[in-house]
């Protein structure tokens, strides 16, 4: 509890259950609907925006979020007009974003240190603006997903019978691709760039395990991330380790675990059935 | 014929997908309260030509309208049974959800309203999944889970009912049932059903096409076996094997002789 005393300390925590926030729900999403690697591809391709901002002297962030959103934009439109070939596109924006980035970073050679916490994550150096930032994010994430919840639904579950239900399903899809992007920008101060995917995918992927109703999903990924960041801020602070990597390690830790449990449970009540049919011959 | 209203207008309808064409100069009128079986070989394209009418498929030339109007205008009142689903079946979603999905197009504001529920739970009756309603979509059979996609479509009220093999995995049990739910639906909507088991289209439909990229048709249940075996490029007796009297004119030339 002492930790608290510090203004980092609650600064960091804060951090980390806004980034949960928008994790847990948008989450969810690429979980159920399989787009883990499009959302792979768009934050790595938020490292050009962040080249991009040191190039032209603004926040990182705001070229992040420009990178990530056209991104998100063009790759929606992309695999309604080029379904076969989506994935080799989509590997081909994926790097040259990151290519984009090197280059603009090399022209300014003066701030490499901090570029380390693009690409890894400090939870503990997220400055004042960017926790604002995060909040204004997250509330838009979840008005939009709050309002359309099961227009989201239709359309990850079975985007065929909804176009032909008279939804329009690619308004949609890249609606969800943006709601991506933002929540990658929000994400890249705490665990970064390169960590991105895990935290995204991880407390979802944990959550299903446990509830079949897709709100209880994100409620839970979210309750998941915070504990998540959270725990890994701690140890990152006893053992003086980085925090985005402490994070994805004991989140990964605790998806293994709970992997574990479900066989376990499973194992244990078809031992059980078993049991009782050979009870009923017998 | 003038005075009857056509819900359904595909004129020169041709579709070409990677320059070839699957569809060729498709013509069809379909009056209201019409009940049409289609049938054809596999490949034939009646899946691609029910995924025109459902808005799926853009049409290369041509022209659909329906209800009068062009294409598109009219989808939430079209219900589309497709022969495959491609949803992930570790979806969380639950049997009761999915058919509400069916309203989507017709709710207002952000959640489903009661009459949307009783709608859902209505149809699940119909196809008698009612008791089904909480399971989790993938721990269905695959005849289980097509009677769920039936209610579905059912759900949203169509004014046009598009099926495309529905009966594919149905016991004999149900398969019959469903025959006399349509022929009971068909009194509130019109019907357009593809099938293999043209024994079961002969007996319930009042029109009958035989589709191979072009379509053929002419009003009334019969096909004169010269189309049969220009489209299926076989002898009648192996595709109408024992339903001759039903799909086939009673007499003018029975092939063979
Ligand atoms: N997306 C596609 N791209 C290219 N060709 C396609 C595509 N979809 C269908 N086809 C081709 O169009 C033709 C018609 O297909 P369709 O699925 O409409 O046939 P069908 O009559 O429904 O057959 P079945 O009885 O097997 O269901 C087939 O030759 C198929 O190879
Ligand atoms: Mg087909």
């Amino acid at each position: 509890m002492y930790l608290l005393q510090y203004d980092f300390i609650r600064h960091a925590l804060l951090a980390g259950i806004l980034v949960s926030i928008a994790c847990g729900i948008v989450g969810t999403y690429v979980v159920i609907k399989r787009i883990v690697f499009i959302s792979g591809s768009i934050a790595h391709i938020a490292y050009g925006g962040i080249g991009l901002g040191y190039f032209l002297g603004i926040n990182p962030l705001w070229g992040a979020f420009a990178f990530t959103t056209v991104s998100a934009l063009g790759m929606g439109m992309i695999s309604y007009k080029a379904k076969q070939k989506e994935d080799t596109i989509i590997g081909i924006m994926w790097a040259v974003g990151m290519a984009i980035g090197i280059i603009l970073v090399q022209q300014c050679d003066s701030y490499t240190a901090d570029l380390m916490s693009y690409l890894f994550g400090n939870i503990l150096m997220v400055p004042v603006n960017d926790l604002i930032f995060t909040g204004i994010l997250d509330i838009i994430i979840i008005a939009i997903v709050y309002y359309y919840f099961e227009e989201f639904k239709a359309v990850s579950f079975d985007e065929e019978f909804a176009r032909s239900a008279g939804i329009k399903t690619e308004r949609f899809y890249i609606l969800l691709l943006l709601l991506v992007a933002l929540t990658v920008v929000v994400m890249i101060r705490a665990v970064g760039i390169i960590l991105v995917i895990a935290l995204l995918t991880i407390p979802p992927t944990i959550a299903r395990q446990y509830t079949q109703r897709l709100g209880h999903m994100m409620f839970l990924a979210v309750i998941l991330g915070i504990i998540f960041t959270t725990g890994g801020l701690y140890f990152s602070f006893c053992f003086n380790l980085p925090s985005g990597a402490t994070i994805i390690l004991l989140s990964a830790a605790s998806f293994f675990i709970s992997l574990s449990l479900q066989k376990l449970k499973n194992h244990m009540l078809n031992l059980m059935s078993g049991k009782n049919s050979f009870y009923e011959k017998g | 014929m003038a005075d009857e209203f056509n819900v359904i207008e595909i004129r020169n309808l041709w579709v070409i997908i990677n320059g070839r064409s699957i569809l060729r100069d498709v013509n069809l009128e379909v009056e209201e309260g019409d009940f049409l079986g289609i049938i054809g070989p596999n490949g034939g394209g009646k899946t691609t030509l029910l995924k025109v009418l459902a808005g799926l498929i853009k049409p290369t030339y041509g022209e659909v309208k329906i209800g009068g109007k062009k294409l598109n205008y009219n989808s939430k009142y079209i219900g589309y049974v497709p022969q495959y689903s491609f949803f992930d079946y570790d979806f969380p979603i639950t049997v009761e959800e999915v058919v509400l999905l069916g309203r989507i197009a017709h709710k207002k504001g952000r959640s489903f309203s009661v009459y949307d529920r009783e709608k859902a739970y209505e149809m699940l009756q119909k196809v008698e999944m009612y008791d089904y309603r909480h399971r989790q979509i993938g721990e269905l059979s695959g005849g289980e889970r097509q009677r769920v996609l039936v209610a579905r479509a059912l759900a949203l009220e169509p004014h046009i009912l598009l099926l495309d093999e529905p009966t594919a995995s149905a016991d004999q049990r149900f398969a019959a049932g469903f025959y006399e739910i349509l022929r009971d639906l068909n009194k509130e909507m019109t019907i357009i059903l593809v099938s293999h088991d043209i024994s079961a289209v002969s007996k319930y439909v009042n029109n009958i096409a035989c589709l191979n990229q072009t379509l053929y048709f002419n009003e009334g249940k019969t096909i004169s076996p010269e189309v049969i075996e220009k489209v299926y490029h076989c002898p009648v007796e192996l595709i109408a094997h024992g339903v001759p009297h039903r799909v086939l004119p009673p007499h003018d030339g029975v092939v063979g002789d």
